[in-house]
This record gives C-alpha cells, sequence and structure tokens, in this order.
C-alpha cells in the first residue's frame, strides 16, 4: 500500500466560482454570512405577506359579520397567516439568518461546519414559501389553521392542505438540516483553545434549540405524512369515522409545536442576550445560571405539550403532570428575566433603538409569560381555551417576544451586515410606533378572550366590536410602522453614516473584524475571545468566574465596578 | 485591548488549512441526523402503541401476524449487520477485495430482507385501509423498508467506489463508515420494531 498525500500546498490566491457583488445574495452561495442574510431578507419578505394576511384579518373583524372576506377565504387566510408567520418568518430568521451570521464568529470558525448542506437548508426555503402561498392562487390554501388538525383539515379541500403539508416537510427538512449544522458548529468547529462556558449566550441558546429542532421536528414530519395519507389513500390513523384517533395526531402535533415556541424564542433570549451588555456597558449577570437555565427550558420544552390540550379528553393525571411541568418552565425564564434586568442594574445604558426593542420584549415578554403561567392551570385553561386569550399570549410570546427582538437585532447587527449606520431618530419613530401599535393590537384581546370570544372565526357577537375596533387600529400602527423601518433599512444602505469596525465598542468576536467582515470572517488568525462580556472591568480583573456572576452572587455586592 | 489575547504562538497550520483542512465532522453529523430519523420511528411507535392501547379494532381483525417469516428476517437483517462489520475491518486492513465480498454478502442479505417483507405483504390477510392496525403496519414497516432500500443502493455505490483505483479505500473510509453506521442504526430500529409490532 502506498500513500501519497499531496504535501500541503499553501492556498492560492481563492479563485471563487461563485457570482461577487450583491449577486451573490442570489446563488448557492456556501458562505455564512452570505446565508445569514439571504434568510434575512427572504424570511423579511414573508414578514410582509403574512402582515398583509394580518391585516386582512383585521379588517375583516372591524365588524361582527362576514362583510370584507368570505368564510372560507377568511379561513384560507387565517392559516397562511400562521404558517407563514411562524414556519417562514420567524423560526428561518430568528434561527436560520443570525445563527448562520453569527455563530461562527462566536466559535472563532471561517464558516459552518458543513457549509452545502446550509445552503441547502436555505434554497428549500423559498420554494416551500411560494409552494404554500401559491395554494391559494390554484383552488383553495388549506383552511384548517396551522396546526391543521384532523378531522377538520380531513373534510377541507384535499389540494390546499396536501401544499400545506408538502410546504410544512419542505420547511422541517431545512431545520433539521440547520440545527444539525449548528450542533456540530457549536460542538466540534471551537477554535482550539475556546472552552464551552466561554462562548457567547447565543451559542448556548442555539444548541438548545438545535437539540429541540432535531428531536422534535422528525415527529411532526412523520405525523404530517400519516396525515396525507388520510387525506390521499384514506387510511384511518386520526380518522374517527375510520376507527382512528385524532387525539393521537394532537399528542405528536404538539410534541412539536411546543418545543417550537422554544424553537422560536430560546433564540431570542441568545440574541438579546449579546444586546443587553453592550448597550449597558455591563458583564452579562448570571452566565452559568443562564446556561443552565437554558438547558432546563429545553428538557421541561420536551414534556409540556398535553398542555396545549387540556380540553381534548386528557385524563386528570396527565393534567396534572402537564399542569405541574408547565408551572415548572417559569423558574429557567424566570432566572433568565432577572438575569437581565441585573445586567440593566446600575449599567451606563444607551437608550438607542436596539436597546428600547430588547427592553421592550423584556417587557411583553414578561407579560406573555404571565398569562403563560396563567393558560397552565387546567380550571383557567378551559375557561379561556380557543379563545381570543390564547391568541393575545400567543402573540405577546412571538411578536412582543420574538419580533420585538429581530428588529432589536436588526438595529444591533445592521453596522456588522453593511458597513453603514441605521437612522437612530427613524429607529425610534419605528419602535414607538410598533411598540404602541402591538399594545393596542394585542392587549384589547385578553379582554375579549376572558369575555367569551371565540378565535378563528371571520363573525362575533356585536358586544365585541369596540374592542375588535381598537384592536385593528393597533394592527393598523404595527402595518405603518413598518415604513419607517423599510426606508431606513433601504436608505441607509447607501447613504447611511459610515459604522467602522466597531462602532458598539463591544468585545463579542463578530465586532473585531471589519464592517462588513471579510469572505472568511478574519484576515490573519481568529481572535480568542474569552471573556465575551468583560466590560467596565479594571484591567487584570478579567476572569471566567467575574463575567459568569459567581462573584457577584457569593459576595451579594457588585465588587466589578 | 486587554481583553483579547490573540493566540499568536499556535502554529498556523490550524488556520491555514481553510475550510477543506478542517477535522472530518461528517459523521458526526450523520449521527445526529440519525437522531433526527429514529425520533420519527418514536413518533410512530407512540403513535401505533397508543392507537392499540384505547382504539378498538373492527370485530374479526386482530394483531395477530405470522412470525416465521419475520423472524427470519430479522435474523437476516443482524447477520448483516456483523458482515458489514467484517467489511469494515477488511477495508481498515487494506484488503479492498474481501471488504467487497463482504460488502456483496451484505447487500444481498439487505434485498433479501426486502424480499422476504413484499412476501410478506402479499401473503398478509388485510390491506391498507382495512383497519387502524393494517394502516399503521404497513407505513411502519414501509417506512423502514424505505431506509433498507436506500441502505442497500448506498452499500452497492460503496461497493462500486472501493474497486481498484476506487476513491474508497484504507485512506478514505468515511463512505464505507457512513454506510455502516446508517446499516446498523436501520437494523437496530428494527428490533425494535419486531419487538413492538410482531412480539408485543
Amino acid at each position: 500500500m502506498t500513500l501519497s498525500l499531496s504535501p500541503p500546498t499553501t492556498p492560492s490566491a481563492p479563485q471563487p466560482l461563485q457570482p461577487q457583488g450583491w449577486l451573490r445574495y442570489l446563488s448557492f452561495s456556501t458562505d455564512h454570512k452570505v446565508i445569514g442574510l439571504q434568510y434575512l431578507v427572504c424570511g423579511f419578505l414573508f414578514y410582509l405577506v403574512g402582515g398583509a394576511l394580518a391585516g386582512a384579518i383585521r379588517t375583516e373583524l372591524l365588524t361582527p359579520i362576514s362583510d370584507f372576506l368570505p368564510r372560507e377565504t377568511y379561513n384560507e387566510i387565517l392559516t397562511l397567516h400562521g404558517t407563514v408567520m411562524i414556519f417562514l418568518w420567524i423560526v428561518p430568521v430568528v434561527n436560520g439568518a443570525f445563527g448562520n451570521y453569527l455563530i461562527p464568529f462566536y466559535v472563532g470558525a471561517r464558516d459552518m461546519a458543513f457549509p452545502r448542506l446550509n445552503a441547502v437548508a436555505f434554497w428549500l426555503i423559498p420554494p416551500a414559501g411560494l409552494l404554500l402561498i401559491s395554494s391559494y392562487f390554484i383552488g383553495s390554501a388549506a383552511q384548517s389553521g396551522w396546526t391543521a388538525y384532523p378531522p377538520l383539515s380531513l373534510t377541507t379541500p384535499a389540494t390546499g392542505q396536501v401544499l400545506w403539508i408538502l410546504s410544512v416537510l419542505l420547511l422541517g427538512g431545512s431545520s433539521i438540516f440547520g440545527g444539525i449544522n449548528f450542533i456540530a458548529t457549536i460542538l466540534k468547529l471551537r477554535r482550539p483553545g475556546l472552552k464551552l462556558m466561554q462562548l457567547p449566550m447565543y451559542c448556548w441558546a442555539m444548541l438548545g434549540t438545535s437539540i429541540l429542532v432535531v428531536l422534535s421536528t422528525p415527529v411532526l414530519a412523520g405525523t404530517l405524512v400519516l396525515l396525507s395519507f388520510d387525506i390521499i389513500a384514506h387510511t384511518g390513523f386520526f380518522n374517527p369515522a375510520l376507527g382512528g384517533n385524532a387525539v393521537v395526531y394532537q399528542h405528536l402535533f404538539w410534541f412539536y409545536s411546543h418545543p417550537a415556541v422554544y424553537i422560536m424564542v430560546l433564540p431570542a433570549f441568545g440574541l438579546v442576550s449579546e444586546i443587553l451588555p453592550i448597550h449597558a456597558r455591563k458583564p452579562l449577570f448570571g452566565y452559568t445560571t443562564m446556561v443552565y437555565s437554558i438547558m432546563g427550558i429545553v428538557f421541561l420544552g420536551l414534556i409540556v405539550w398535553a398542555h396545549h390540550m387540556f380540553t381534548s379528553g386528557t385524563p386528570p393525571w396527565m393534567r396534572l403532570f402537564f399542569t405541574i411541568a408547565t408551572a415548572f418552565i417559569a423558574v429557567p425564564t424566570g432566572i433568565k428575566f432577572f438575569n437581565w434586568l441585573a445586567t440593566l442594574w446600575g449599567g451606563k445604558l444607551a437608550l438607542n433603538s436596539a436597546m428600547l426593542f430588547s427592553c421592550a420584549f423584556i417587557v411583553n415578554f414578561v407579560f406573555g409569560g404571565i398569562t403563560g403561567v396563567a393558560l397552565a392551570q387546567v380550571p383557567f385553561d378551559i375557561h379561556v381555551h380557543d379563545t381570543y386569550f390564547v391568541v393575545a399570549h400567543f402573540h405577546y410570546i412571538v411578536y412582543g417576544g420574538t419580533v420585538f427582538v429581530i428588529f432589536a437585532s436588526v438595529y444591533h447587527w445592521y453596522p456588522k451586515f453593511t458597513g453603514r449606520m441605521l437612522n437612530e431618530p427613524l429607529g425610534r419613530i419605528h419602535f414607538l410606533l410598533t411598540f404602541v401599535g402591538f399594545n393596542l393590537c394585542f392587549a384589547p384581546q385578553h379582554w375579549l378572550g376572558l369575555n367569551g370570544m371565540p378565535r378563528r372565526v371571520a363573525e362575533y357577537d356585536p358586544q365585541f366590536q369596540l374592542i375588535n375596533q381598537l384592536s385593528s387600529v393597533g394592527a393598523l400602527l404595527m402595518a405603518i410602522s413598518t415604513l419607517p423601518f423599510l426606508i431606513n433599512v433601504l436608505h441607509s444602505a447607501f447613504k447611511g453614516t459610515i459604522a467602522g469596525d466597531n462602532p458598539w465598542n463591544a468585545l463579542t468576536p463578530e465586532w473585531l473584524t471589519s464592517s462588513p467582515p471579510p469572505v472568511e470572517n478574519w484576515i490573519g488568525e481568529a481572535p480568542l475571545v474569552t471573556e465575551p462580556y468583560g466590560y467596565g472591568l479594571k484591567p487584570g480583573e478579567l476572569d471566567l468566574a467575574a463575567t459568569s456572576g459567581r462573584q457577584l452572587w457569593s459576595s451579594g455586592k457588585p465588587d466589578n465596578r | 485591548m486587554t481583553t483579547l489575547s490573540t493566540n499568536t504562538q499556535t502554529s498556523t497550520e490550524h488556520q491555514m488549512e481553510g475550510h477543506g483542512g478542517h477535522p472530518d465532522f461528517r459523521l458526526f453529523g450523520l449521527a445526529t441526523f440519525l437522531v433526527a430519523d429514529g425520533m420519527t420511528f418514536a413518533g410512530f411507535f407512540a403513535a401505533y402503541l397508543t392507537f392499540r392501547a384505547v382504539n378498538p379494532l373492527p370485530a374479526g381483525s386482530s394483531y395477530e401476524l405470522e412470525l416465521l417469516l419475520p423472524t427470519i428476517n430479522t435474523l437476516l437483517l443482524l447477520v448483516s449487520s456483523l458482515t458489514f462489520h467484517r467489511a469494515g475491518s477488511a477495508l481498515k486492513a487494506g484488503n479492498n477485495p474481501l471488504c467487497r465480498r463482504w460488502l456483496v454478502l451484505t447487500a444481498a442479505l439487505g434485498f433479501t430482507f426486502l424480499a422476504g417483507q413484499m412476501k410478506e405483504y402479499f401473503s398478509l390477510p388485510f390491506g391498507l385501509t382495512d383497519n387502524l392496525f393494517a394502516s399503521t403496519f404497513y407505513a411502519i414497516t414501509g417506512f423502514h423498508g424505505l431506509h433498507v432500500t436506500l441502505g442497500g443502493l448506498m452499500i452497492l455505490i460503496v461497493w462500486w467506489q472501493s474497486r481498484p483505483g476506487g476513491r474508497v479505500s484504507q485512506h478514505n473510509l468515511f463512505p464505507l463508515e457512513a454506510t455502516e453506521l446508517y446499516w446498523h442504526f436501520v437494523d437496530g430500529i428494527w428490533v425494535v420494531l419486531y419487538g413492538i409490532l410482531y412480539l408485543l
């Protein structure tokens, strides 16, 4: 056996086969930064679609009768709104966009572990999205909501439902590929000498999220395949009329879709944990407890799914178990909440747009969390199940929580993406309109739900009209709030102030290179950042224990200021 | 900046290698994917067990299955895991011809399993939509059979790649190792499936 290994040759000047300039954003690029921005822009386009659908819903609900949209169309719009917003906007952006852009920097790598798989994962999304939206124009879109519960999904028009299933399967595949990539990158591709407990918090959030993706998404995929058999081949897995069991579908669906809530919100936790210390000029408080909280949420998130099914004939022991398990999630979540507050406490806050959106996230998320704990209690849940209370709770988590963080992150990382700053006054107008509009839209819906207005219907009792109109005005404000953001993003890309490498004086690795970064992230070696949150410390005082909050914890006094 | 210590004394080897030179994570990635794949089966098994516990079958149908053929099939798959292991050992020892013989035997065992599965399908007293058990049975065994088919094709590809002058050799074990990991996974799933669907 002869072993012929070519001697290590010095790499010649890169000869890119891929397009350069803006064209690369439309190409099968394997650069994690290109892919990240592809996710971000593609997701935002779908956000505009989903937002237009939400506008149609709120317009219909201005009046108690079904006048703006026929009932079937309302159901289609409702289903498309939920599916587009969850599977094409929030999940791809908060995971795919920021994950792909930031994680390689944070682990000190030049790309993700599997760059080609990464590109495949992104390019599954546009066709899946177009497939989903096209179903509306070629007959009828799915009408059974984003949950697609049988037997409803078996009795509504089949074409739209099957296209919906195909689309979600493609998006699930994309999500799994992304999750595998993040796990491999974070665990295996770290720069030599960089320990797990020295990683920026977003890495931990993405590790936890990816574990959830890998464990739960395949269950949804299998379930949807069975559902498509029920529709196409007339098997009876979930069809009670054929001896099947519709509740099993609910169990399998929520085994994915409850963790999906954490897939949407854990990365947001991570992003906010990056933004707060930089703009408060303080170390992230309680690093270690943050890490354990994330992993605790991952574990608990996998065993609480049936709290979505308290009215589905679940036996008492199951109600008891899932109530208690759900209540436990408040503990790690509360730890994270107080850690954020402690990070802000006594800091030199820069109340810029990124910070305003982050702080609003904390407020909104706590409110949504409190209604979440309330919903976990069986007696209360039975009262408000399938009412607007649930709609309000859900939107406080995913919009007030995650979407606010997405905007905060865009304001925070836009200088890195483009090399130019966003316009701050426009950002504040965007924030004000979004915050007021969001709360005006969704806070009154708690009242609607408590008073018994069911969700997912085009018509309602006339006594609810005034509150619904308030809510619709809020939705209009949210729609308007998109304008200053769009103007800002487009205008600043060409005319914005030059940002420089590190406009926030941040310590996390992505700021220690040029803006925008070179193709392989760093000219020369990657920096070894072991203190990503070492703000406000005197030189020589830096060690991991201080940034992890352990000393603050044990001595009871802030000894680092 | 005091917080940064750019690691200058490390040899530049790590950085000079660029994309192509980093350690090989492909098996790790495949293993992660197999965890995901396993969760799909776990979902199916959970559905089956719940159906069985909660939903009575219509009169005249039962969960009883003929055991002889599936048991032989189980043995075939278990033996094929062993033969694949021997193929891997032979390749590591640099003995490509021996490796290829073991690979052919493994693929033959896999395709014999599929033939046995076909024979069982055609002799069963129920069709896909007859009752809940029938549907679940065909869905789960069919999904597993799809895995065996893919695995068999992968083995044939590795067999072709390990020909004299092919890309698979002692110095490029990955295609064989990946296929072997996948094959052991598919066999392991079958053992669980056999226990739950046939024996239980």
